[in-house]
């Protein structure tokens, strides 16, 4: 088999052991979605007048998908990786002819078409239940958007890996990582809410600056095509990052 | 003879100040079970994951199906089934899946449903992994190691943990690969087992391989010396027995070790008879393969865990 059919073919048995795992179901599919219907059911049809008068709802869309991707991405593949490697589940596979970059390839592709039917999913949603417009004419931003941070919090992903001692610590040493980044970057308060030297604080992470290229991007306000160039560059500068610790410090072999 | 699967001469791993491995030289032949006996933290898991390509040695030469295992690729891969002492796979795939899933990193696998049988999963097959015994479970790592159809298996303590009747089970199919005629490495610190399975046996202990040989050479190794135990009488003393016994005495009680125990026990005997003097608790006892074992390793560090 050649690289990309071997890649698929991992991928395949990637898809089957994600979906039949409650716990990767409920907290990357099932959980953004809750966080969709109780911010907009708290927050109902308000405007934020110091973000141009958008609605929350619209606000909490493209926030919310945020939140999914990086879900579908860092905290699935750090959280599956561990639990593979102290299993020794890795060090098996790395006994075998398939190439390491290939079973990578296979368990980030996992992860970015979790991330695309998240944004399906939310996308829809928001439609439906909210009447938040999908940004039909900002499609190619959306998409740009959703591949450089999915591909940038893959890399992070798998770097956290070898920061997490077990595959218990794994769930929440990833959370430690993003969940109070998730409300200092605006994604689960209004930005317009939080002080400015918070954001400042939260300037230097990537997760706020993957939120302001979507937020963009949705926003039905936004003039143009979209493309946050600026903050895309940012995630993708630690999405190289994530790339240079993880070739460094990845471990296939279990603690111990 | 032809060219040995494995050859190893020399072979060293240091772990900081720990000498895991302490020069190991040994050669596996085509076709063969060969099995590396020796008690927890002998050094018998450094060594086959040398051999596997995991670890990297600090000394020696070690070759594996022709190549240097520490630069081998997937060709070299292609060629060989691992079975390590523990690894899981993912629970949520079935047996049959699991199988697939890796019949899919080989280049000419073997079939899946003939793999599943040879293993005695087939009522199995359609289960969850993570629903499996552990004896299951351990099938079902052979069954993997084997998915490729490689010539050589390296088997790490297949049997560890298990009950014996599971172990008997595993003991089957391991001895149903030699019908396939794979090569077999296999680690175990059970006596048992080396004896049911190999070929050939390795003991090591403390790094270093003591003693080596077909199992009978190993078994014809403990007939060599009989061993003769007796209590002397108050007022006897261990100076007064025949010279050529060349007894040792301590605590009043008195041992010989024979090659051949009768004309020992002849001499022995016709001397306390003449002089009447009693052989309380006279004992002539072959060690068990058992006891030869516990003596070839008995410095060792006990069930501590391997690096």
């Amino acid at each position: 088999m050649s690289g990309v059919s071997l890649a698929l073919h991992q991928f395949r048995f990637d898809q089957k052991t994600f979906w039949r795992n409650p716990a990767s179901v409920f907290f990357t599919v099932m959980l953004p979605v809750i966080f969709l219907l109780i911010f907009a059911t708290i927050f109902g049809n308000d405007r934020l007048e110091e973000l141009g008068g958008v609605k929350t709802t619209t606000y909490y869309v493209p926030a919310i998908i945020t939140l999914a991707v990086v879900s579908a991405t860092m905290q699935s593949l750090a959280i599956s990786l561990t639990v593979d490697r102290e299993s020794g589940l890795l060090k098996r596979t790395r006994g075998t002819p398939l190439p390491s970059r290939v079973f990578i390839a296979g368990r980030i592709g996992n992860s970015i078409v979790v991330s695309v039917l998240m944004l399906i999913i939310l996308a829809a949603l928001g439609r439906v239940l909210y009447g938040v417009e999908i940004p039909w004419e900002r499609i190619p931003a959306v998409l740009v958007t959703l591949s450089v941070g999915a591909a940038a919090f893959s890399c992070l992903g798998i770097a956290i890996t070898a920061a997490i001692p077990s595959a218990d610590a794994a769930a929440p040493v990833t959370n430690v990582a993003v969940l109070p980044l998730y409300f200092l970057s605006g994604v689960f308060i209004p930005e317009s809410e939080i002080p400015s030297g918070v954001l400042q604080v939260a300037d230097v992470f990537p997760i706020r600056h993957f939120f302001e290229a979507f937020f963009t991007a949705w926003d039905p306000s936004t003039a143009g095509a979209g493309f946050e160039w600026g903050h895309l560059a940012v995630v993708g500068v630690w999405g190289l990052a994530g790339v240079v610790i993880a070739v460094r410090t990845f471990r296939w072999t279990p603690r111990a | 003879m032809a060219e040995p699967v494995i050859s190893v001469a020399g072979l060293r791993k240091s772990y900081g100040e720990l000498e895991a491995v302490r020069g190991i030289d040994l050669e596996v032949a085509p076709g063969e079970i060969f099995a590396f006996l020796g008690p927890n933290g002998a050094g018998k898991t450094t060594t086959v994951e040398i051999l596997e390509g995991y670890r990297r040695r600090n000394a020696g030469e070690a070759m594996v199906l022709g190549a240097d295992p520490a630069h081998a690729g997937r060709e070299w891969r292609e060629r060989i089934g691992i079975v390590l002492q523990e690894s899981k796979m993912h629970p949520e795939l079935t047996v049959r899946e699991s199988l697939e899933l890796f019949a899919g990193y080989y280049r000419s696998p073997r079939e899946v449903a003939n793999t599943i049988d040879l293993t005695g999963l087939a009522e199995k097959a359609e289960d969850r992994v993570g629903r499996l015994s552990g004896g299951q479970q351990r099938r079902l790592d052979v069954a993997l190691a084997l998915i490729g159809d490689p010539e050589l298996l390296f088997l790490d303590e297949p049997t560890t943990g298990f009950d014996p009747s599971a172990r008997r089970r595993a003991w089957e199919v391991v001895a149903s690969l030699r019908d396939l005629g794979k090569t077999v490495f296999l680690t175990t610190h059970y006596m048992e087992e080396a004896q049911a399975l190999a070929d050939r046996v390795a003991i090591i202990a403390q790094g270093q391989i003591v003693a080596a040989g077909s199992p009978d050479e190993l078994a014809g190794r403990t007939g060599a010396a009989a061993r003769i135990s007796f209590r002397l009488p108050a007022g006897v003393a261990g100076s007064d027995l025949p010279e050529q016994l060349a007894a040792s005495v301590g605590n009043g009680e008195v041992r010989l070790a024979a090659d051949d125990p009768v004309p020992v026990l002849y001499e022995l005997t016709s001397w306390a008879l003449e002089r009447r003097i009693p052989l309380a608790g006279l004992e002539v006892r072959r060690p068990s393969l058992e006891d030869v074992y516990l003596e070839l390793t008995a410095d060792g560090p006990d069930g501590e865990g391997e690096q």
